[in-house]
């Protein structure tokens, strides 16, 4: 059909010059249950790519260009929301967070779902579990007595204490990279440890007692092997690793 | 299908719906419907701050809050309703400090604040520090403080659930219900992305929370799924939608990218120069200079790379500038912008200046409400249950142009003032009747695309129309681009009639919940451009060229722009436009220089 968008073709004000641009070949790993039954298999797509694109706009170029079925969650693209974790070259990464010239591009790139929940349709997941751990640690300030008039004070000392792990955005990259979680699904986790950790140490809760009990429990913090997985992994650089090592030191000494 | 039954649903899991969700599941049977997990909404983007009279760190008051909203918004701001929400911010923010949000504090320990574009001391002397903030990631906190409630009070989520239709009482498309007559709310349709299933909410009250349209814009800081939902199904069911002419275009989005950087920077002291080097700001607001509301530094933006100011080897960018502050300061104050600069750009911000061009970014208008967050029918009538908030809704707190900070606010007040409504109506509400089969229209809809072996795709259609509004309906505008930007939607919507999927299956169907965002977003945008074409003046985010002043005598009012059908041609449908009063209490408009 017609169009009359001859005259829009100026470029756009802002966007960048001439980028170069190369083709790339991701390896995706699909699975429909609608299509394939129980059968998941790896499929390869080409597309061409700017020097500035990241890996959520090679699968974006995929679906609207190549093929429309292939499933993925996304929505911020920059970030922030947590939606597009996935298995990149072996590593759990935001695909929003990563660059294609930063992967090397002229060798094939995979990508798979996050390990350790239930593939539903090629890179999505099911989120629930991971969901159901986060509220089990009771991921809400505690406090008793009136409240006060005004706000609650809080040294800017205090506050730094748990500046760390407010930053979570819950995308679950952490807990799916870690191998402890991989064969024990029932493990807490490291996301739901962060996010008890953000409470935890605020001097404005009074439920760490009870936190530290849940965690306490057999698939809480002790399962904690310490192979740095999540903190490699956590896309707003929190060391994961040190949060939940800090949890298992207030289990054991009371202080927080 | 399944149906479902509840006193109140309320559509969208940002800050809104949940800040609704929190009064209402406390009052009466509440449940969300969310096209995403909760912590995924837009929300969480929001950066610098929300602002509230405090008076923490220096004098303050809630008047002088309202009197920069409504000058901001020059003078298109409803001014009851932003002296409601001034006043009203203070115990937002308390309630969202009492909540556990962790805002960075002052040395006493109090809520820090810092300074944010348009937000004056004693009507425009100089900035005031009234934005309260958590670093650079105030939005992310209040998100995910609002979850975390959420949680802790047990309220009833359907995650990943799409609202397709909001049903009535009265077919308002045909615009036969006269003045006066009441009109119901019943309930929504919404879809299962999981099982592609149908699912009728039935409700005596129905709020509305979906968030911004900012992908009507190629360039735009908004998420992929920002695509006008609730304001296209309020359109659809004959609701009108207000002022969305006005349209913000954030001063600073990363060249190219659009991804946003905070207004805090230039709050914290960051500069914008053009490619001389220069502090342009100076020449366009002589007193708060880079502090000045975005419309205004937007256009200023854009008027030096027009006049071969810009930087870069194509001298289509401006310049950022940071490195006269101590890294300490900007990794405390703004660590996650200098994050997005370093990982997209590859720009170090302690030492280079960062590329930055306007990005398309907040809807000033939308679905009109009260002052308790009622849907209006037309300028007088509201919808007996319908509620609407965020910015899917127009109070209208923005005018033509909103401030920094003010839609955290807007969010938290009138969100927490839907709920209350919502709840508090439906408890004293009999069951409204449902129309007979309302999951058929959703059902033919869907069915169609899927059914449908080949066609227009999705993909080509939406970067047309993302191109032409980019190019004719951005910051700058005359009759003419406007023109062809109306063409070139009523052409794109006529290729969306015959509008495929390339997956036709039932699960976790994406593609088919693309096609159907891109019909929101054609009908959004055709209301952006028919309401700027018809306002034939220049205000706040709202620029025509051919236009350059400001007329108070033909356009000191709200548009409304209503979808009827069009009795020459059955089947089609007009924008037919009408007008609502601007409410002026105490601020007689005057003349915006800053």
């Amino acid at each position: 059909m017609a169009t009359t968008l001859e005259h829009t073709a100026d470029p756009t004000p802002g966007a960048p010059g001439s980028v170069p641009t190369f083709d790339v070949t991701l390896k995706i790993r699909r699975f429909d249950p609608e299509k394939s039954g129980d059968q998941a298999y790896w499929e390869e797509f080409t597309v061409n790519a700017r020097g500035t694109d990241r890996l959520l706009d090679a699968l974006h170029k995929v679906k609207w260009e190549l093929d429309g079925s292939v499933t993925f969650r996304r929505s911020c693209a920059h970030g922030v929301c947590g939606s597009d974790a996935m298995r990149i070259n072996g590593r759990n990464r935001l695909a929003c967070k990563v660059l294609l010239k930063d992967l090397n591009p002229d060798k094939t790139i995979t990508v798979e779902p996050i390990k350790g929940l239930t593939v539903l349709k090629d890179l999505v997941v099911d989120m629930e579990p991971f969901f159901a751990s986060f509220r089990e640690i009771m991921p809400f300030l505690i406090t008793t007595g009136n409240e006060p008039t005004r706000e609650r004070l809080q040294s800017a000392a205090q506050r730094d204490r748990f500046d760390e792990t407010t930053k979570c955005i819950l995308c679950a990259s952490c807990t799916t990279a870690c191998p402890v979680f991989w064969t024990d699904g029932q493990y807490f986790g490291p996301a739901a440890i962060v996010s008890a950790h953000r409470f935890i140490f605020d001097s404005r809760d009074e439920g760490a007692a009870q936190r530290l009990e849940i965690l306490n429990d057999k698939e809480g913090v002790w399962r904690c092997r310490t192979t740095f997985n999540c903190t490699d992994a956590c896309p707003r650089g929190i060391e994961v690793t040190r949060a939940i090592a800090e949890v298992k030191r207030a289990m054991i000494t009371r202080a927080f | 299908m399944q149906t479902h039954q509840y006193d109140v649903v309320i559509v969208g899991a940002g800050g809104a719906g949940m800040r609704a969700a929190l009064e209402s599941s406390k009052r009466t049977r509440t449940a969300v419907i969310s096209k995403l997990y909760p912590t995924r909404s837009h929300t969480g983007a929001a950066q610098g701050g929300m602002c509230a009279a405090l008076a923490n760190v220096e004098e303050d008051n809630w008047e002088w809050h309202t009197f920069d909203t409504v000058k901001g918004g020059d003078y298109l701001v409803d001014q009851d309703a932003a002296e409601i929400m001034a006043k009203e911010a203070i115990d937002a923010v308390l309630d969202l400090e009492k909540m556990g949000l962790p805002f960075n504090r002052t040395p006493e320990g109090k809520i820090d604040q810092r300074r944010f574009g348009g937000h004056t001391r004693n009507h425009g002397e100089a900035a005031v520090r009234r934005a309260c903030y958590a670093a650079d990631r105030t939005g992310h906190m209040i998100l995910q403080t609002l979850y975390q409630q959420c949680v802790k009070h047990d309220v009833e989520f359907f995650n990943e659930f799409y609202v397709l239709d909001v049903l009535l009482s009265d077919d308002l498309t045909a615009g036969q219900v006269p003045d006066g007559a009441e009109v119901r709310v019943s309930g929504v349709v919404a879809y299962e992305l999981a099982t592609g299933e149908i699912h009728l909410f039935r409700a005596k009250s129905v709020v509305l929370a979906t968030g911004g349209a900012g992908k009507i814009y190629k360039t735009t800081s908004n998420a992929h799924t920002l695509t006008g939902d609730g304001m296209a199904l309020a359109y659809r069911r004959g609701l009108p939608l207000e002022d969305l002419e006005f349209f913000q275009f954030h001063p600073t989005g990363l060249a190219g990218l659009g991804i946003l950087l905070s207004e805090a920077a230039r709050g914290e002291g960051a500069i914008l120069r053009n490619g001389d080097g220069e502090r342009f700001m100076e020449r366009y607001a002589p007193t708060i200079k880079d502090l000045a509301p975005r419309d205004i530094v937007s256009r200023a933006m854009a008027n030096e790379v027009r006049d071969g100011r810009g930087a870069g080897p194509d001298k289509d960018y401006l310049l950022l500038d940071l490195t006269h502050l101590e890294p300490a300061h900007i990794d405390a104050k703004l660590p996650d912008i200098t994050e997005f600069a370093r990982t997209y750009l590859g720009i170090e911000p302690y030492t280079e200046p960062i590329p930055v061009y306007p990005t398309a970014h907040f809807a000033m208008g939308g679905i009109p409400t009260t002052v308790t967050a009622q849907v209006l029918r037309n300028a007088a009538d509201t919808v007996a249950g319908l509620y609407a908030a965020g910015e899917c809704a127009c109070v209208s707190v923005h005018g033509s142009n909103r401030l920094g900070t003010n839609s955290l606010l807007d969010i938290n007040v009138f969100g927490k003032r839907a709920g209350i409504g919502a709840a508090e109506y439906a408890v004293g509400a009999d069951w409204v009747e449902l129309p007979a089969e309302p999951e058929v229209g959703v059902i033919a809809q869907l069915e169609g695309m899927r059914a449908r072996p080949t066609g227009e795709s999705v993909a080509d259609v939406r970067r047309e129309l993302q191109q032409t509004m980019d190019t004719n309906a951005q910051v700058f505008r005359t009759a003419a681009s406007l023109q062809r930007a109306l063409v070139d939607v009523r052409l794109l919507q006529e290729r969306y009639r015959t509008v495929s999927v390339k997956d036709k299956g039932r699960m976790f169907n994406t593609d088919l919940l693309e096609a159907l965002e891109l019909g929101f977003l054609l009908d959004v945008a055709e209301v952006v451009v028919v309401g700027a074409l018809n306002r034939q003046e220049s205000r706040g985010g709202h620029y025509r060229e051919d236009f350059p002043a400001r007329d108070d005598v033909r356009y000191m009012q709200h548009t409304m722009a209503y979808r009827r059908r069009a009795p020459a041609a059955p089947g089609t449908f007009d924008v037919v436009l009408g007008y609502k009063p601007v409410v002026v209490t105490r601020y007689e408009p005057m003349e915006r220089k800053y």
